[in-house]
């Protein structure tokens, strides 16, 4: 069967030739790069051209590349590390309700220690409101967080307008943002969308699980959460993961070759895709507005009344076709999605939502294919209602 | 340092003529559960005692842990080993032994010698009397008390000499193999893994069937299933798992009958698919986890309607006891994490606000009827569908 991979956002197929870059430096190059000798030597060079690769993307300095495991070490490591560090200064912490759980629960952890959170809301598109943002800041406020692009619906936040609101308040305010669902998507310029700290993930981007970066600017002092043997100019310790490093890098330099080729395609797929579901009767799009709101352009958010997410997704499993459940509920636990409840989705819908995410290496025809399917499986499912 | 285990069985000493067959099928069943662990071992029977005997180095609790799996061991009595040493020398041992293992010896004891070879020169009652005293010499404070003492020193005089104090209690019940074996139910509940667990115990083995029902449930669904069958093999044996595809007379269930008595027409033809799977596996019984009351397909009613469509033996392993005493259960068995991962079993996506509790036969037998046009080919397709996993 006909293997269709729309679970982008969940993670993305490796490209061969990083996986080529991968296993030399696995089988060739694997020496530790502390190592005075020259496989030491020949192992760092690598992690030079990562560091160059990935500055450019975002036009900073190589010097601010901190390469971490994952999207979730860089969130950890950039709100600790700040909250720490910034302690003395205030006691004050903006973010949205919509973040990843990589940044909600250690806003969590960080309410246990005594700072006072504030969580923003959206509108319908999951968007916040510059408005509110501009009402939450106080006079002890020293840390925001705004993710770009939510992974869940696709919608995409004003980080620059906020950057720029923010540091016209109070310049000192440290501004996170959590980039990993837009890096690769977007051109980022942290520098003039004063942004002083960016997470991102590798295996978002055709790289490969286990490595990740935090944009770090270097003005900026924060405390590190991993100690150690002061790798990284001790920001983050531990032996590099060279190989997952320079696959990030030439992840990095590949997803920003043809950017907007690529984006226009994923954007003409996710019309289309929209357009041919939803003329099925009860089948909404989360995230778009009629009037020009599209979103990020490999994230579409469905709904799907009175047909079970989790089933919906099996069935389309059986045609070869992946997708991830909105909000994973089961019968035994409800665990509610914080985006689809903040943007006001009906209650009945909450659970019959799925997300398609496209890469840069979906075809018409896999949208073509997938269409199809949800027209057949749509009505059939329909058929046998939960009570 | 322990080089052996005697190993204690219950019920098996009464049951006279057969009572090969049950030593036999124990020894084979530690053997195996041996075979699992690091080091050789030899499990010799002799004079109505089984014992193990360590060929190599091992890890103590290991084997502790695998022989407390083994139905039909009351009791674990790990035990020193020496060669057949004089007299004296032997008190001395069994000071050491008393040195090492007892560290209260603010207590009354009494030496029991067993002297299965003749050979050595003392009989039981002299070698105790002597280790007795050597034993009250070295440690002033123990005192003698033959009628209740509060430790028992047992010195087993074979082609070696063994000495053990300790006795570790074992799970109990029957050989495995020396009962037959049944069909288990097997969903990815609580009670179903003990209801399991519980007639294995009575020296069944076990084969189990699970109902899936993709897409309504998932291949996660199914791997925790598979999960909790590995974890009870510990105890059963080897199980076969047969996976059946459900989907198709759940969806031709749901269409023609009442939605209301879903659960128990479905629970009536999982129990026929399950006995037609026992009959081609040689099952001479099915086994369920239900426990009455506990909801709407286990009131008496229900299981009375439900039981009719079988011919064998249904055994209910659970049926008077409370939740809380099978999560007991379940939690010593080391099968309740796994239980309450939070997967959709095919029992409950079609679930009804109010199933019925007092189904009435014959009404049931009538919403059936409608059934009539394809389920006897549903019947045969998903026994066809049948995925046998080999777990051991």
């Amino acid at each position: 069967m006909k293997e269709i991979y729309l679970d982008n956002s969940a993670t993305t197929k490796v490209f061969p030739e990083i996986a080529a870059l991968m296993t030399k430096i696995y089988t060739d190059d694997y020496g530790n790069p502390s190592s005075m000798h020259n496989k030491g030597v020949d192992a760092e060079k690598y992690i030079r051209t990562a560091k160059e690769q990935i500055a450019k993307t975002l036009k900073v300095s190589e010097k601010e590349i901190i390469f971490t495991s994952c999207g979730t070490e860089s969130d950890n490591m950039a709100l600790l590390g700040a909250a720490h560090a910034l302690r003395r200064k205030g006691n004050h912490i903006i973010t949205t309700k919509v973040e990843h759980p990589a940044v909600l629960r250690t806003m969590e952890a960080l309410e246990k220690e005594g700072f006072d959170i504030t969580y923003l809301g959206t509108d319908r598109y999951g968007v916040i409101s510059l408005d509110e943002l501009k009402d939450s800041v106080r006079d002890d406020t020293i840390l925001v967080s705004i993710m770009h692009v939510n992974n869940e619906i696709g919608s995409i936040m004003p980080v620059k307008e906020a950057g720029e609101l923010i540091k016209s308040i109070n310049k000192d305010i440290v501004f996170h943002v959590d980039a990993v669902q837009s890096y690769g998507k977007f051109v980022i310029n942290p520098k003039k969308m004063n942004v002083d700290m960016l997470s991102v993930s590798g295996h978002k981007i055709h790289g490969p699980k286990g490595i990740g970066f935090l944009y770090l600017n270097e003005k900026l002092r924060i405390e590190p959460l991993i100690l150690g043997g002061g790798q990284q100019n001790n920001m983050r310790s531990g032996t590099e993961n060279v190989a997952g490093i320079a696959a990030m890098g030439l992840a990095a330099k590949m997803m920003y070759e043809n950017l907007d080729d690529d984006v226009k395609r994923m954007y003409d797929h996710k019309k289309h895709l929209i357009d041919g579901i939803t003329d099925i009767e009860d089948v909404s799009i989360n995230g778009v507005s009629d009037d020009g709101i599209m979103g990020a352009p490999h994230v579409i958010s469905v709904s799907v009344k009175d047909v079970r997410a989790e089933v919906l997704l099996h069935a389309l499993e059986d045609k070869g076709i992946y997708v991830s459940a909105g909000s994973a509920c089961s019968t035994h636990k409800k665990s509610v999605s914080s985006t689809l409840s903040a943007i006001g989705l009906e209650k009945n819908l909450l659970d019959s939502t799925v997300r398609f995410s496209l890469s840069v290496l979906t075809t018409k025809d896999e949208i073509d294919d997938a269409i199809k399917a949800m027209h057949e499986l749509i009505p059939v499912l329909r058929k046998y209602k939960p009570h | 340092m322990f080089s052996a285990f005697l190993i204690k069985y219950a019920e098996i000493g009464v049951k006279g003529k057969n009572r090969y067959v049950f030593e036999n099928a124990l020894v084979s069943r530690i053997k195996a559960v041996l075979a699992k662990c690091e080091g050789e071992f030899d499990v010799p029977k002799s004079d109505g005692r089984i014992f193990v005997y360590a060929k190599t180095a091992f890890d103590y609790d290991e084997v502790t842990d695998a022989l407390k799996t083994v139905f039909g061991i009351s009791g674990i009595c790990p035990m020193e080993g020496c060669d057949l040493i004089p007299i004296d020398e032997l008190g001395q041992k069994v000071c050491d032994y008393i040195n090492e293992n007892i560290p209260d010896r603010n207590v009354t004891f009494k030496i029991v010698t067993r002297r299965a070879n003749k050979a050595y020169p003392l009989d039981s009652m002299e070698t105790s009397a002597n280790i007795g005293g050597a034993v009250l010499d070295r440690f002033p404070e123990m005192k003698v008390d033959v009628h209740e003492p509060e430790l028992v020193i047992h010195v087993e005089i074979r082609e070696k000499i063994f000495i053990y104090s300790e006795e570790i209690p074992g799970p109990g019940g029957m050989p495995l193999g020396t009962n037959g074996k049944a069909m288990l139910l097997l969903s990815g509940g609580i009670d179903s893994p003990v209801a399991g667990y519980m007639i294995a115990k009575r020296g069944v083995r076990i084969d189990a069937v699970y109902f899936h029902a993709p897409p309504y449930t998932s291949e996660r669904a199914k791997q925790k299933v598979v999960d909790l069958a590995k974890e009870i093999s510990k105890y059963t044996g080897p199980i076969d798992l047969h996976v059946i595809n459900f989907t198709d007379i759940q969806l031709h269930i749901y269409e023609k009958c009442p939605h209301d008595e879903l659960t128990i027409i479905m629970r009536r033809y999982m129990m026929m698919i399950a006995e037609e799977l026992a009959k081609q596996n040689e099952c001479l019984g099915l086994i369920t986890g239900e426990s009455l009351g506990q909801v709407a397909s286990q009131t008496i009613h229900s299981l009375a309607v439900t039981n009719e469509v079988c011919t064998l033996p249904v055994f209910r392993p659970l049926i008077g006891m409370d939740k809380n005493e099978i999560v007991a259960i379940s939690e010593k068995i080391g099968t309740y994490e796994t239980s309450i991962l939070p997967f959709e079993d095919c029992c409950t996506i079609f679930v009804a606000k109010h199933p019925v509790t007092k189904p009435n036969l014959n009404v049931i037998k009538r919403h059936e009827k409608n059934l009539e046009d394809r389920i006897k080919e549903l019947f045969d397709r998903a026994i066809d569908t049948d995925e046998v996993i080999h777990i051991d």
